[in-house]
């Protein structure tokens, strides 16, 4: 790793949480080993002692959110397993903030701010965004309509060996909005249209960088998630979580809310010019 | 059989029977999405290459290859036999395989070949062979420069840049796997 991106984390680091003090954030800090990681059918949790490192610190800043917080962020290390490649590392810094009384598209505007911000660092063509629904992406690149025809293993690999190279063309940032209900997550549905998940990506020069939800805040409907998950997960032979009962009790008091997370390595690779996470990870 | 993790750059696998190796290879993983490994792929037969994205829960035949130790016997028709130094069977190689590599197979040569089953994939020649120049122009006597170069041919008619101080009838080593000079062994 070379000295000068050692500096840019830093010079871009500072950045962010100016970005984020600037407008009133409060920054957190929530537990790194935890009993009960996010359910998530493909997200593999790595163990520690009788605990599990985080594989985002999703669940806790939703539970700062019900109890009254209004803006939090977070910096911080998340652990996947087996992640790993050019774009993947198993141990990465992911930034994850939140806003009350707001959805994914109030949290368009924050990255819209966000990365035009660190574009002084090089730039990303970030006055030039394209929004496209991935409903609009899959029929010109990959020629159907995953939503309301949604089929997993088609929708990953159309996504990867169709989708995702043909949004390299665009000279800007692309923003992938309005998912197939079925992957949701932790999204809540597009009151106008039920298929629909308020959910959208961003992708810089092709790779996918922040994750955003207008979140779910229905224990009901977050319950019945878990759960298909996990009998999803237990099929697949995967190790099945349990479910974080304290995070589904505060869903409860918690307000409408939107949320984005952030691949802090992978932003700084493509603002130091490269293609690999090597060039920004120290001791890789 | 190898799983979908097991793979990496240059591993040899096998797709309908055919030896193919990956010559390039990428981890991918879309949004909330299954583990998917990209996979640039050469089939070792044809030569082509291609695209083949596979699942994490694929599994993936392995490739046995062997190498063996043959000496050049002798040239029959298209096909060039040699002979199993432990075995003394006979392995015929068409020329279509042996390419360019027929200038410089000389008598009892040693030569590893690459088998795919008992299917010849590759020659392997020894990386220098000594040969005559049977044709070039009379050097300047007494130039030993070895940057300045002149063309010359050998008795098979294969064509080398050779520096001016080598004459018909010296020996000279090529380097196979350029198919250059190397430096000369005797003057004639």
């Amino acid at each position: 790793m070379g000295v000068e991106n050692i500096i840019l984390r830093d010079a871009v680091m500072r950045s962010i949480r100016a970005f984020f003090y600037d407008q009133g954030f409060v920054e957190v800090e929530t537990p790194v080993r935890l009993k009960t990681p996010c359910m998530e059918l493909h997200i593999d949790a790595e163990p520690s002692g009788d605990h599990f490192l985080r594989t985002s610190p999703e669940l806790f800043h939703k539970q700062l959110l019900a109890a009254g917080h209004k803006q939090i962020f977070e910096i911080g290390k998340c652990f996947r397993r087996g992640e790993f490649g050019p774009l993947h590392n198993p141990e990465y810094t992911m930034l994850e903030w939140y806003r009350t009384h707001a959805d994914y598209m109030d949290m368009l505007a924050d990255i819209q701010a966000l990365i035009s911000g660190v574009s002084k660092y090089r730039n990303l063509g970030s006055d030039d965004w394209k929004i496209l629904t991935v409903s609009e992406a899959f029929l010109e690149y990959a020629g159907w309509d995953p939503v309301g025809h949604y089929n997993e293993d088609r929708f990953d690999m159309d996504l990867v060996e169709k989708v995702e190279p043909a949004l390299k063309q665009f000279p800007g940032p692309v923003v992938l909005i309005d998912y197939p209900i079925e992957v949701a997550a932790l999204a809540r549905h597009k009151p106008s249209h039920p298929l629909v998940a308020e959910r959208w990506e961003l992708y810089l020069c092709g790779v996918e960088i922040a994750n955003a939800y207008s979140e779910l805040t229905d224990p009901i409907e977050q319950r019945r998630r878990f759960e298909a998950c996990a009998g999803q997960r237990r099929r697949l032979g995967k190790e099945v979580y349990p479910i974080d009962e304290a995070f589904l009790q505060s869903l409860e008091k918690m307000p409408p809310a939107g949320g984005v997370a952030l691949g802090v390595d992978r932003l700084l690779m493509l603002l130091a010019g490269a293609d690999s996470l090597d060039a920004v990870l120290s001791f890789r | 059989m190898y799983s979908a993790s097991d793979l990496k750059k240059g591993l040899k696998i096998e797709i309908d029977g055919d030896p193919c190796m990956i010559t390039n290879f990428e981890f991918s993983k879309p949004g909330k999405g299954q583990a998917l490994y990209r996979c640039k792929i050469k089939n070792l037969i044809s030569g082509n290459t291609f695209d083949k994205t596979y699942r994490s829960s694929e599994k993936i035949n392995r490739c046995s290859l062997m190498s063996y130790d043959f000496t050049f016997s002798y040239i029959d028709g298209e096909n060039y036999v040699f002979s199993n130094n432990e075995t003394y069977e006979e392995a015929l190689l068409g020329i279509d395989l042996i390419g360019d590599l027929k200038n410089f197979i000389v008598d009892d040569m040693s030569v590893e070949i690459l088998f795919h089953n008992d299917r010849a994939l590759e020659i392997t020649l020894p990386n220098f062979v000594e040969m005559e120049i049977a044709a070039t122009e009379p050097g300047a006597r007494g130039d030993t420069a070895t940057n300045v170069m002149k063309p010359a041919s050998l008795a098979n008619g294969y064509e080398i840049n050779v520096p001016i101080f080598i004459n018909e009838g010296d020996v000279i080593r090529i380097d196979t796997r350029t198919g250059t000079y190397a430096d000369r062994v005797s003057k004639r």
